[in-house]
């Protein structure tokens, strides 16, 4: 498993200066040093006629929350499903650019879908269980995948809810129906059937965005848990949000990246007007 | 990566069958159109449309009567089933969000899978039984029955294409609700309500076992309601299933009509919602 | 004196109770049609009762009805036709829904739904003239070791069980597919997604769709049943009209609609006419209750997914067609 190094150079590199314009990649001082998981490199992506997100560069630190903001239909969720490939079942979508996966071209010719999105997890904005029971629901990724024998599968659950802060709520039910829990329950439980199969990398796109503030604030401290263990990006609107779980932080806006950097020094100290603009509600 | 090659190969596997599925599907399709438009066109002739059937055994003759009589049975229905249908349609995309509404709702779906032939005895024990005499009236009736469902859920989903607004606006101009409804909720409707009917009659139109035993059948040119009355449908079957070699090829020609006829007004019915989606999407 | 706005809501009752009528006129017929039937069949009900339905001699000549042949009839029919339209079906739903190029998934399933629209006589003319041959054929070639076979045994007459099925399972198919294909629209595509994302391969998330949408595929299923049970013309034409109760595909046999079809104009006592119409009753409430399942089966996938989705708020302005100001 190869992993890169970057130095402060090559980040910066092939990014326009700064301007008063939404610039596509911008320098991330603090990321030297870090080992990257994830990375794209100047890419473009097309729904049909329409581009939806122009020169993406940008590096996704291991074991560590990596935020995306902005503006709704500035292309955030658009760029996170580039990162497992998820846009692949739209029809009519063209992406140009690399997506590295510990320094393998996940858009390359070898690179095998199934086995991608098994490695990237995701998890959605809208709680999306199966209608099967909260233990299928979990052991689902790890029944089509053969990751865990029949026998491994209750240990393997369990320790998947555990991650999931959902064990002691669902432990006695477990053949209850996923439909059953509450909204807070369900995403917690996506997340469990996320993180089961041992992802390298989990995607959330906007997870607490249907659950009200208690649900969120569980949410919340679970990716805060998290991150220990896995490479997190989450894209969120609320950037209170942005502010409490990540450490980096990237400001989309009109399907460029304008600015990507520690997250207490975008809210606190931001490189960009229009960052600032955004941050501070001074926005259109 | 074994077992998810495997995987990946029993998934194409099925994806396979799938699109396989399809074709075998068309092959039925393309046979009986085919057939038909052979063994149709190669018999039909300026006779059929003009003369009448010959007595047994006889060859020539057309089929005129029994094509007057299928648009005969088919006024007779569409002149009670139309207004009931439509307005049953209004009703439930006015008021039917409550239980009333889905019993409506849920009654004409059923209705709609009853047998044709099972109408064909409730027509048949409401207006040749009584009287004790087949007649065009009776035909008529079994095909209205078969309309309304069809035409009921068709004209309610073709006004909940119409937006909401419409209404909101006429009543905010202190229209009436009926008035909403049907000054400028079904005018806004009518292409894809006409074309319902248009479809719920091209089903009609090809229906055989409810006439068996109401319209019966006629030799002769009838526009009597109290008389028998010849169909395409039931006159197909007649020759079908007779010895004659001429029968059975006007047979065919009367099969090429019938399907022309539901072709063309399935391709034309398909046109229209289209555009009404496409109009009211925007 | 009455305000303008009580006098509105005595004319919105007044068009609700009047367009209620038309549409309680449907549920009237439903239920007119169950009385008719059920009253013309009076003298056949009291004079076999549960007999009917255990009988196996069907001879008008002497008064003496059992229907339990046409229940095989249909019910074996119907099944294989079931067996045979059923993975069909539901392939091109999936195809449609879920596979198929953009381009092509309009005229698909346009071609597909025109075997609906096909009159049931015309493939009764068909198969009369172009598949009984061919299922004739097949009967000679069949070898002699086969035809011991229960299955495949009796004269090569063509018409009778085996064309009968195919028949129905080539009118069944559309009925099936295209209710098929609108419970799997209805999925929403999150559950595909969800299975994607967990590394699912592409019949792994088809089958994540159907398995969320299973009660309304199991409708659809139902729904195609129901046709095939009451299908009358093409299959009277085929099957070859002998009430008797065999497993063979070749053997002629008899449906309940097909016998109604056949014999109602000839039914001369009474008795008969209302045995004919008692096989009706019968063909009825099995169709009326298997399409109530079916409905209520399809409607808890579709409807449900619907109630999820929040209509869109109205903020388009309006522009008045017709003066509407009085």
């Amino acid at each position: 498993m190869s992993e890169t190094v970057v130095s402060e150079m090559e980040t910066s590199a092939g990014g326009p200066a700064p301007g008063a314009e939404p610039t596509s990649a911008a320098a991330v001082s603090s990321l030297a040093g870090r080992k990257i998981r994830m990375e794209s490199k100047r890419l473009n992506f097309h729904y049909g006629p329409k581009q939806a997100l122009w020169d993406i560069s940008l590096q996704i630190p291991e074991k560590t929350v990596t935020a995306f903001i902005g503006p709704s239909g500035c292309g955030k969720s658009t760029f996170l499903r580039c990162l497992n490939r998820m846009n692949d079942i739209i029809p009519d979508t063209r992406v140009e650019g690399d997506v590295l996966l510990d320094g393998n071209d996940i858009y390359g010719p070898g690179t095998d879908i199934v086995d991608l999105r098994r490695r990237v997890g995701m998890v959605f904005q809208k709680s999306n269980p199966f209608p099967k029971s909260i233990f299928e629901n979990v052991a689902y990724g790890l029944k089509i995948n053969g990751l865990a024998s029949r026998g491994e599968m209750p240990e393997r659950v369990e320790k998947a809810l555990r991650r999931a802060a959902l064990w002691d709520e669902v432990k006695d039910r477990l053949d209850a129906s996923a439909m059953g829990l509450s909204g807070g329950q369900q995403q917690r439980l996506c997340i469990a059937r996320a993180v089961a199969v041992e992802p390298e990398v989990l995607l959330m796109d906007e997870p607490c965005s249907a659950l009200d503030p208690i649900a969120t604030g569980k949410v919340e401290e679970l990716i805060h848990e998290l991150q220990r263990e896995f490479t997190i990006v989450i894209v969120t609107h609320n950037m209170q949000q942005a502010a409490r779980v990540s450490e980096f932080t990237a400001f989309f806006m009109l399907g460029r990246l304008v600015e990507h950097d520690r997250t207490e020094k975008l809210f606190t100290n931001p490189g960009q007007k229009i960052t600032e603009d955004y941050i501070t509600g001074r926005f259109g | 990566m074994n077992r998810t090659r495997r995987r990946k190969a029993f998934s194409g596997i099925v994806v396979f069958l799938c699109g396989a599925a399809v074709f075998l599907a068309l092959i039925p399709l393309f046979f009986v159109f085919g057939y038909v438009i052979e063994k149709g066109f190669s018999s039909l002739s300026w006779d059929f449309f003009t003369r009448m059937p010959k007595p047994v055994g006889e060859p020539g003759g057309g089929m005129a009567n029994a094509m007057v009589g299928t648009v005969y049975l088919i006024v007779i229905a569409g002149a009670f089933a139309v207004p009931v249908g439509v307005i049953a349609g209004v009703y439930l995309t006015e008021y039917g969000k409550k239980t009333f509404g889905s019993l409506v709702r849920f009654t004409a779906d059923v209705l709609n899978g009853v047998p044709s032939i099972v109408i064909g005895i409730f027509a048949y024990g409401l207006a040749v039984l009584p009287v004790k005499h087949f007649s065009a009236l009776a035909g008529g009736l079994a095909l209205g029955f078969m309309m309304i469902p069809i035409i009921t859920r068709t004209t309610e989903e073709l006004l909940n294409l119409v937006p909401g607004t419409l209404r909101e606006g006429a009543l905010a101009l202190g229209a009436t609700r009926a008035r909403a409804a049907f000054s400028v909720m079904v005018p806004a409707a009518l292409p894809g309500i006409m074309t319902g009917v248009l479809v719920a009659l091209a089903r009609i139109a090809g229906e055989t076992a409810p006439l068996l035993f109401t319209a019966f059948n006629n030799r002769y040119f009838s526009t009597s309601l109290v008389q028998p009355i010849s169909s395409l449908p039931v006159q197909i079957y007649t020759y079908a299933v007779s010895p004659y070699e001429d029968w059975h090829r006007q047979a065919w020609a009367g099969a090429l009509v019938l399907v022309g006829f539901v072709f063309v007004f399935s391709v034309l019915a398909r046109v229209v919602t289209r555009r009404l989606e496409r109009m009211h999407r925007a | 004196m009455k305000s303008p706005s009580s006098r509105r809501s005595a004319d919105d009752r007044g068009f609700r109770l009047g367009t209620g009528f038309f549409a309680l006129l449907v549920v009237l017929l439903v239920a007119g049609i169950f009385w008719e039937l059920y009253r013309t069949s009076q003298l056949s009900l009291a004079k076999f009762g549960f007999r009917f339905w255990t009988g196996k001699t069907w001879d008008p000549v002497s008064g003496e009805f059992g229907a339990l042949p046409f229940i095989w009839g249909t019910l074996y029919s119907s099944i294989l036709a079931m067996l045979i339209s059923t993975p069909i079906a539901l392939g091109i739903a999936i195809y449609l829904s879920e596979l198929s190029p953009r381009r092509l998934r309009t005229p698909l399933a346009f071609l597909t739904e025109l075997l609906a629209a096909v009159p049931s006589i015309v493939y009764g003319l068909w198969g009369v003239f172009v598949l009984v041959p061919i299922v004739r054929k097949l009967q000679v070639v069949t070898p002699d070791w086969l035809k011991k076979v229960p299955l495949f045994s009796g004269p090569p007459l063509g018409v009778g069980m085996g064309a009968a099925a195919l028949i129905l399972a080539v009118m069944v198919i559309p009925f099936t597919s295209s209710v098929a294909r609108e419970v799997l629209k209805a999925v929403p595509a999150s559950q595909r997604e969800a299975a994607y994302a967990l590394g699912a391969t592409r019949w792994e998330a088809i089958r994540a769709a159907l398995r969320f949408g299973r009660t309304g595929i199991i409708g659809a299923v139902i729904l195609g049943f129901g046709r095939a049970v009451g299908e009358t013309m093409a299959v009277t034409m085929v099957i070859g009209n002998n009430p008797q109760i065999k497993a063979s595909l070749f053997a002629p046999q008899y449906t309940m609609a097909a016998v109604i079809a056949n014999e109602f104009t000839e039914a001369a006592d009474d008795l008969y006419l209302s045995a004919l119409i008692e096989i009706g009753l019968v063909l009825f409430v099995i169709t009326v209750f298997i399409n109530a399942i079916s409905r209520l089966l399809i409607w808890s996938v579709t409807r449900e997914v619907k109630a999820q989705v929040p209509k869109p708020t109205a903020t388009v302005a309006f522009a008045a067609p017709t003066g509407g100001g009085q």
